[in-house]
């Protein structure tokens, strides 16, 4: 497949913020994204509209906010389209093709039951939860995280592992929890833990490092098959040097961090 | 028509940093004997049908969008 043939579904509902970004990052790497809201993709839109999920190569869920996170963070979007769209989404999933969760994607995916998914692609109520930070607070700076991946998820299979990149976040509820006792060990053993915050020059993270109180200081995770990834901080907003925090004093490569993240699923799709 | 309050905490053991939080402000305005703060949230839906299927249905709710069962439980009760 060419690039240009690589058809995003950059999925929005009513409230939905960030997806811009995410459209741009897309179309940094080639491919060929699309805005599509909710009621296009369930046939409740004018027929010139109407999209089918199963037309596009990726799914990608911005973030932000939806619906106001009322209820909880993502909750609302979730719920919606496991009642608009569930069975062409776990179609779209169990046929391998590449999910992307960034902050409050990410909160969707657990909510939708997508991520951590040990048993079955989807499971029918959230077996994870993004609670609220240990800080109580948003934050909202940049973070250091290291790519811990083994090979499984697609969307890292352009960065080495143990590198350590610099991505922004922006949220209030990061941290991620479970009640299965063996959570971090099954993310372990299934290589589902994808990033991890670190500190500077790669120290174990502290806070306001690890910004949330993630256990493991996990922030990011993809399903035991690696086409879905979930992540808190944002590697869209840094797909060149010049929205890296440090970008006047280093000699750093055009290129951000987090085009790395895009390029990798980019090259799977079209090798 | 059925008023249902829908109850929703966070489990034990989950940390509560919008309680703990609340509790350390209401201490450093002077309130005095301020033990454990929970945040609850509450909702309350009428409801077009009886009392029991009213209680029912809340359950659903709570089980399709308002509750987390990772975190948190929910009570449903009728007013």
């Amino acid at each position: 497949m060419k690039a240009e043939d690589v058809k995003v579904c950059v999925i929005r509902i009513e409230g939905t913020n960030c997806e811009d970004e995410m459209y741009q990052a897309f179309r940094m790497v080639g491919a060929s994204p699309e805005l599509v809201h909710l009621k296009q993709l369930a046939g409740k839109a004018p027929d010139h509209a109407k999209r089918n999920l199963e037309d596009y190569d990726i799914l990608a869920f911005p973030g932000g906010f939806s619906a106001g996170d009322y209820v909880r963070a993502g909750a609302i979007f979730a719920a919606r389209i496991k009642s608009d769209i569930g069975p062409q989404l776990r179609k779209f999933v169990e046929s391998e093709k590449p999910v992307l969760g960034v902050c409050n994607g990410f909160q969707t995916l657990v909510e939708l039951g997508l991520l951590p998914a040990f048993e079955g692609v989807m499971s029918e109520t959230p077996t994870a939860a993004l609670s609220t930070n240990d800080s109580g607070r948003f934050e909202c700076r940049p973070t250091y995280l290291r790519n811990d991946n083994r090979g499984n998820c697609i969307f890292t299979s352009e960065i080495k592992k143990g590198k350590i990149s610099m991505f922004p976040l922006a949220h209030a509820e990061g941290k991620l929890l479970s009640a299965d006792p063996r959570f971090l060990e099954k993310l372990e053993e299934n290589d589902q833990v994808v990033f991890r915050y670190v500190g500077p020059g790669g120290a174990k993270a502290v806070y306001p490092w690890n910004p949330n109180g993630s256990p493991s200081d996990i922030a990011g995770i993809c399903n035991p098959a690696g086409n879905v990834l979930g992540m808190m901080p944002h590697p869209e907003r840094v797909m060149t040097r010049y929205t890296h925090q440090d970008w006047t004093s280093c000699k750093g490569p055009e290129e951000g961090d987090g085009m790395a993240v895009f390029r990798s699923v980019m090259k799977k799709l079209t090798k | 028509m059925a008023i249902i309050e829908i109850r929703i905490e966070l489990k034990k053991g989950v940390a509560d940093p919008e309680g703990s939080n609340t509790k350390k402000t209401l201490e450093s305005l002077g309130f005095e004997g301020v033990g454990a703060v929970k945040c609850v949230k509450v909702f309350e839906v009428e409801l077009d049908m009886g009392v029991d299927e009213a209680v029912k249905a809340g359950e659903e709710m709570c089980r399709v969008l308002l509750a987390n069962p990772v975190i948190q439980s929910y009570t449903v009760t009728a007013r």
